[in-house]
């Protein structure tokens, strides 16, 4: 089992955040991981993207070309990193920034992608705030995945935010569980 | 008990290793990607009885750690390729005044101001003495985050023990990507520092530590040392070696390289090729003798590749240890263009 997942989307999405969650779930899950983030001089409102490798064997390289998994939270990631999906690859879209009609391009249909739209801003618009997409597009991929379990998911969360935000524990996990109960009511 | 597990950036864990060897100065001035270091031990070094202090520059830190490492104490500094440049001339009176100082470098892109990306540019800087005088630094090139944690406490024993600068080299990626470290309680070994140490006379005759010898040959003298405990240190040599016997091929690479390089490697041995891999942990002292038995244990003829995020310069290193007996090649990969596994697989098999 190897997980190669790269998130994508405008900095200030969470984009580092979900990363490292993720990674951190994983680890606490026995797994062994690594976690990149894109590494430069970026600003707020541009692209940002992290790299998080997960495997039951040892990670040699942190580096990917070909991701097997993509969480692409808006558009300009969905051009950028589509095309690179591995072969039966998997992609979490956010159908809020990105519509399914952009599929109609043949460049993006190539290969046997599953995919799976979840409109994670208007889902955590829902909730309270636009700022917990990330959290709603993890709900998404633990639904996918079962990587790790919800217990562990909750304590890496807890451990991430410390003790200053105990107060933010709540709000994110049911943007975590509303991603989740997406995917288990619109998809399979 | 079981050691805790965390998930931690490698600068942050090379600031874990020195507190775990109980560093207890810190000295530094800001510069990305090293950031994390200063800011760890800014939070954890008070709380231990230690000293973190943020100089005005690179230079008042570096000699700050030369005053700090005289009077016996660990401590350390860290920055990133240009912030090392500036410490220069520091380096060399550190080495003559024979100063168990670690020195962190977490490389950027260069020349000049060069950028923020990785690169291991400052390979020559690290290994042929980086101020003026015939010097060295020991240098300990870690490749993973676990590596980086226990190389940091290696790192402040051979200072000790050989009473010379050890310079950690590392890079942004390895620096910037996290990875989970076993926070492993480590047997720390402490070497005498009663013998040398200026820690006030009182009750003993004076010392001096210097590094101006006007007598030809006490500087003569002095050079022959620093020369027989560069000699010495060979004995510490340290090093991944995955080559076999029927190898065509052997890959060298060091610090993240090599991790690209490895799977590269592993990748192209399941599809039959006979490549090798070599790691060079010390990068001074050079694994020169381990490369002389690759050779004379190899039933091929060998052929070395030297990758690297720069434009050659372990090749020479490389060279000089096969010494004729082997074609040495260069895959050179400056700054920004750090190539993913498949592109490094595709250049050795053209190789």
């Amino acid at each position: 089992m190897k997980i190669e997942l790269i998130i994508s989307g405008f900095g200030g999405q969470g984009v580092l955040f979900a990363g490292n969650l993720i990674a951190l779930s994983a680890m606490k899950e026995g797994y062994y991981v690594t976690y990149l983030p894109v590494y430069g001089p970026e600003m707020r409102g541009g692209t940002c993207n992290c790299t998080v490798i997960i495997s039951e064997n040892e990670i040699a390289s942190p580096l990917i070309s070909n991701p097997s998994f993509l969480i692409i939270l808006n558009y300009p990631s969905f051009v950028k990193f589509i095309p690179n999906l591995k072969k039966e690859g998997i992609a979490i879209i956010n159908s809020d920034l990105v519509k399914p009609e952009e599929f109609k391009n043949p460049k993006y249909l190539k290969k046997d992608y599953k995919l799976y739209f979840v409109p994670v801003t208007s889902l955590a618009e829902s909730l309270y705030t636009p700022l917990l997409a990330n959290l709603c597009a993890i709900g998404a991929f633990y639904q996918i995945t079962k990587i790790f379990n919800k217990f562990t998911f909750k304590k890496a969360l807890k451990e991430i935010l410390g003790e200053n935000k105990t107060h933010l524990l709540e709000p994110n996990l049911k943007a975590f569980e509303l991603g989740a109960k997406y995917i288990k009511e619109n998809y399979r | 008990m079981k050691a805790k597990k965390v998930l931690v950036k490698g600068v942050e864990a090379i600031a874990l290793g020195a507190l775990e060897a109980d560093c207890k100065c810190y000295f530094g001035y800001p510069i990305t990607p090293q950031n994390e270091i200063p800011e760890l031990m800014a939070r954890e070094l008070p709380k231990r009885g230690g000293v973190f202090l943020q100089a005005e520059s690179e230079l008042a830190a570096i000699n700050m750690v030369l005053g700090a490492c005289a009077t016996g104490v660990r401590a350390m500094t860290s920055s990133s390729s240009p912030g090392i440049s500036l410490m220069c001339e520091s380096f060399s009176y550190i080495a003559a005044l024979e100063l168990p100082a670690v020195i962190v470098n977490v490389m950027r892109g260069g020349p000049g101001l060069g950028g923020i990306e990785a690169s291991q540019g400052d390979y020559f800087q690290a290994v042929k003495g980086s101020g003026h005088g015939d010097f060295h630094f020991m240098v300990l090139a870690p490749y993973n985050v676990q590596e980086a944690y226990e190389l940091t406490v290696k790192a402040f024993e051979f200072a000790e023990k050989y009473r010379n600068p050890v310079m950690i080299l590392s890079d942004a990626i390895l620096g910037q990507m996290k990875e989970p470290l076993i926070l492993k309680k480590l047997k720390i070994k402490k070497y005498p520092t009663d013998t040398w140490a200026l820690t006030g006379a009182k009750g003993r005759p004076s010392r001096i530590i210097k590094s101006l010898f006007l007598d030809s040959k006490e500087l003569k003298e002095r050079n022959l040392k620093l020369y027989k405990k560069y000699q010495k240190m060979k004995e510490d040599v340290l090093f991944e070696n995955l080559v076999n016997e029927e190898d065509e091929i052997v890959v060298v690479a060091f610090g993240s390289m090599a991790r690209i390089a490895k799977e590269a490697c592993l990748n192209l041995r399941k599809k039959g090729y006979k490549v090798g891999f070599f790691r060079p942990i010390t990068l001074f002292p050079f694994p020169e003798k381990t490369i002389q038995d690759i050779i004379k244990g190899a039933k091929n003829q060998l052929k070395f590749v030297v990758a690297e995020l720069n434009c050659g310069q372990m090749v020479e290193d490389v060279k000089l240890a096969v010494n004729g007996k082997a074609p040495v090649i260069s895959l050179p990969y400056p700054p920004s263009v750090i190539p993913f596994p498949e592109e490094l697989e595709k250049d050795i098999i053209n190789v």
